[in-house]
């Protein structure tokens, strides 16, 4: 192409934008240079790492406990899937098994993540197509259950409540009455969402037949989760790998068809559905116990004084004895998942014996759904790619880690 | 309220009215800032986990639209900013030239451990709190803070506005 001056001609065709890292679209700090021909979408170039914290490096430098808070920031929409992930990962690695009431109370707060992670998806989602009441619906059950996690450890967002082996404190029964009440009463909000949007005509033209992945694509993309389930692919771990109490509920896992923006939106709303039957089920049949194996390392306590060595190969070394005094964990690795709202999150960790992690690595797949982003929005409209961007659900967090 | 000698009713320190002329009488330095102060638009700036309580604190429990605090997803139509989660390296030079674009007067809001001092995340590639590159009026910590405490924070800022002196003009 010949370059002209300002004062010639402007041969180009194409127009380069520049959309985020500034953008209340962009869901965080997402940048996106989008080439345009018109009002199309020619290329889109995702640019991440605008909220790269090196949590993986800071990982490295800290004991397997006190790698938690760290896991809670990938998310932080749905802390508790992060903290439930890496547990299962430390857990398995280590052959330390959960008591049966750990493993209901962690599949309650997986759940109640998973719903609060969804609100707050259909919230931004829809407020970014230009929705505006749906956010403030959405963002009314959100406390709710955000004020149950802070009764039950202290913290709304950042929670940290899953412990290696077990979950930090036990549910009073106060709190799952609280949550029985929302369980019974959150059916009814759901609809309540859906009388909004559901037959909106805006809504409709906004997301049917925009932002398309076939079945195929979407597996060779490697989407997970909504994304994947959208376009008809039936894959969910918490069925296919079941962890904690997911082998002991019933629950069903919705299928989109054409895997469209719309159809995406369709999945996520009947997971509200499933994941209140999951807690539902699990306070039916949550069943009395420890809440913490007795294999699981503790946590090192300022005011207990100094600690003494507890027997080697074990995890309760760690806090107090970094490496050759005492080797506190066998060696070995392992990639171990779970069914994060956003989709598989995988964590690939790596023992060389001592007290904290050699390697850590996250999978996350809000990463893998930044990278799809690319192909899902060439050729269609500008507006598009925000409705694209909100049905993929990305959280930057996680993304650039 | 105080009747003076001059029969003026003073109402609140500094604003005087004459009883039955519907008139006012204070400094301009007090009209400014009380408008300054009620309708303070903070830009919707969410870096990270501090954004949602952002949202959860502009959404209907807690509803800032009471203090007029309506958020503005421009930098050019906002008066306050608020950094709400980690700022990296890379993302630095972004704030400081969104920070740039915004028209005076302009207060900055550092919201959580991570805008205040870097919190957890002393990385290589993380700015240890926003006042290395901008001048910060509020600061509030958590991590991250809950959205009481960004409306604590936000009412701080409302009467450091109307301390102000001399603001409204480059001559005084």
């Amino acid at each position: 192409m010949e370059q002209v001056g300002i004062t010639g001609p402007d041969t180009r065709k194409e127009l380069t934008l520049n959309m985020g890292p500034q953008h209340p679209a962009t869901h965080g700090v997402l940048r996106l240079t989008l080439d345009l021909d018109g009002e199309m979408v020619t290329r889109c170039t995702p640019h991440v790492g605008y909220l790269h914290r090196g949590i993986e490096k800071l990982a490295e430098n800290r004991t397997y406990q006190g790698v938690m808070p760290l896991t809670d920031r990938l998310d932080y929409v749905a802390s508790v899937a992060n903290n439930v992930g890496y547990c299962l990962a430390v857990e398995r690695l280590f052959g330390i098994e959960a008591p049966d009431r750990a493993q209901y109370l962690r599949t309650i707060v997986f759940e109640m993540s998973r719903i609060s992670s969804h609100l707050l998806w259909l919230a931004t989602h829809a407020l970014d197509i230009g929705a505006m009441t749906v956010f403030l619906y959405c963002f009314r059950e959100r406390e709710w259950l955000l004020d149950i996690f802070e009764t039950i450890c202290g913290a709304r967002l950042t929670v940290s409540y899953p412990r290696i082996g077990g979950v930090l404190q036990d549910m009073e029964p106060a709190v799952l009455e609280s949550l029985d009440a929302f369980t019974r009463m959150f059916p009814e909000k759901i609809l309540e969402y859906e009388t909004l949007i559901d037959k909106n005509r805006i809504w409709l033209q906004r997301t049917q037949g925009v932002g398309v992945i076939s079945a195929k694509n979407a597996l060779r993309w490697g989407l997970t989760g909504p994304a994947l389930r959208g376009s008809g692919v039936s894959y969910d771990l918490r069925r296919d790998d079941p962890y904690d109490a997911y082998d002991r509920v019933q629950f069903e896992v919705p299928l989109g068809k054409k895997g469209d923006v719309y159809d995406r939106y369709r999945c996520r709303m009947e997971e509200l559905r499933q994941s209140n039957r999951i807690i539902q089920q699990c306070i039916a049949a949550l069943p009395d116990g420890d809440i913490l194996a007795p294999d699981a390392p503790e946590l090192d306590m300022p005011l207990s004084g100094k600690k003494e060595l507890v027997p080697e190969m074990s995890l309760g070394n760690a806090s107090i004895a970094f490496g050759d005094v005492v080797p506190v964990a066998p060696k070995g690795e392992i990639y171990s998942a779970v069914e994060a709202p956003k989709g598989e999150l995988g964590f690939y960790l790596m023992s060389d014996g001592t007290g904290n992690p050699c390697r850590m690595r996250v999978r996350s797949p809000s990463y893998v759904h930044a990278g799809a982003l690319a192909k899902m929005c060439e050729g269609g409209f500008i507006a598009d790619v925000i409705a694209v961007i909100g049905s993929i659900d990305i959280v930057m967090g996680e993304c650039d880690r | 309220m105080k009747k003076e000698d001059s029969g003026l009713v003073e109402v609140e320190e500094g604003v005087r009215v004459i009883p039955g002329a519907n008139t006012v009488i204070t400094s301009v330095d007090k009209i400014v800032n009380w408008g300054r102060a009620s309708s303070l638009w903070p830009m919707t700036f969410g870096l990270a986990c501090c954004a949602i309580e952002m949202m959860a604190a502009g959404a209907a429990h807690l509803d800032l639209d009471r203090f007029g605090i309506i958020f503005r997803a421009s930098p050019r139509q906002s008066d306050c900013m608020i950094v709400a989660g980690t700022v990296t390296m890379k993302m630095a030079p972004v704030v400081r030239k969104v920070y740039d674009q915004m028209p005076e007067p302009r207060y900055v809001i550092a919201m959580g451990s991570c805008a205040c001092s870097g919190g957890i995340f002393k990385t290589y590639s993380t700015v240890q709190g926003v006042d290395t590159f901008l001048p910060v009026d509020v600061y509030i910590p958590g991590c991250p803070p809950r959205p009481e405490a960004l409306i604590d924070g936000l009412l701080k800022l409302q009467k450091l506005i109307r301390k102000e002196e001399f603001t409204w003009s480059r001559w005084a």
